[in-house]
């Protein structure tokens, strides 16, 4: 019983699993890094990376580079330690 | 039922992790053929100190008189020079090549940083060695760029595939044991740039290539 509470219903989604993962091994990503790694459209990261936002397991950072607009993501460490349950969890939930 | 969505996710963010981290494009095949074309310069270097032996025989009386001439020098210089350039080639085009095959871009932050990491050692090493020459000790440079090789390597190895570490150990160790039998330069740099390549870029390919 007490497996399933730790599946973290944030990170249930292809496109959220694939931000943490990415923000876990590397110490910041912008939104083109982003998009081209997940393989997703502008709307559908943006909408994922608010849910990831609000729960506060990630950070975001607008700034400009030049004239450019660019948007920072770097994973907090709440989020980090959440994710890593999440993997665990879903390792043991493999294991059974 | 689930168990298998769980093992999906699970996939999932391994490669994410080291699509994201690490630059996997790099081709097995290039090593190989890097490995080739250093046997074919170690070959053509040995002919050309063959050569010069001949010609001049080293008169160790005379031992003001420098053993290596400068023509000589310029030849080995020209035949290294045309190896790297063809094997780094050959590295790009290859990679690129992979890299198009999977849909992945090839100039991207981890391709960056590998080439960041890689150079880094290499630059430094590269430095050193001319001052070896510099300062006359022109024996042991065949050890220090083996040796800065394989330091290149480990570094690069956070950055890439992570077999390409144990190619780094295996040049580290090479250029140590090297500095135990100087003059014979040659002989341990064939069997570092060319058969480790060979080896190590083999086993890579049958690894990560062959589908």
């Amino acid at each position: 019983m007490s497996l399933i509470d730790n599946i973290n219903k944030a990170f249930d989604h292809r496109i959220r699993l694939g931000i943490m993962s990415v923000l876990m091994v590397n110490d910041y990503a912008d939104f083109k890094m982003l998009k081209e790694l997940l393989g997703a459209t502008d709307g559908n990261l943006a909408s994922h990376a608010k849910a990831l936002e609000k729960e506060e397991y990630i950070k975001v950072e607008k700034q400009f580079i030049g004239r450019k607009p660019n948007t920072r993501y770097s994973a907090t460490k709440l989020g980090k330690l959440q994710f890593k349950k999440h993997i665990d969890a879903l390792e043991k939930l493999i294991g059974k | 039922m689930d168990s298998n969505k769980y093992l999906d996710d699970i996939t999932e963010i391994k490669n994410i992790m080291n699509r994201s981290s690490r630059f996997i494009s790099l081709s097995g095949l290039s090593g190989v053929l890097a490995g080739i074309y250093a046997l074919v310069g170690a070959f053509f270097a040995y002919l050309k100190l063959q050569e010069f032996a001949n010609i001049n025989p080293i008169d160790y009386s005379r031992t003001n008189s420098a053993p290596f001439g400068t023509s000589l020098i310029l030849d080995l210089g020209t035949i290294a020079f045309c190896v790297i350039i063809a094997a780094m080639l050959t590295g790009i085009l290859l990679s690129v090549r992979k890299a198009k095959k999977s849909n992945e871009s090839i100039w991207n932050k981890s391709s960056q940083r590998l080439i960041v990491n890689f150079f880094l050692p290499l630059l430094a090493g590269g430095i050193f060695c001319l001052v070896l020459i510099q300062n006359g000790s022109s024996t042991l440079v065949s050890s220090a760029t083996l040796l800065f090789y394989g330091l290149a390597c480990v570094n690069a190895s956070k950055y890439t595939l992570g077999d390409v570490r144990y190619m780094g150990i295996a040049f580290i160790i090479l250029g140590l044991v090297s500095t135990q039998f100087l003059g014979y330069g040659l002989y341990f740099w064939a069997l570092g740039f060319g058969l480790f390549h060979i080896i190590y870029g083999g086993m890579m390919y049958v690894k990560y290539d062959r589908k």
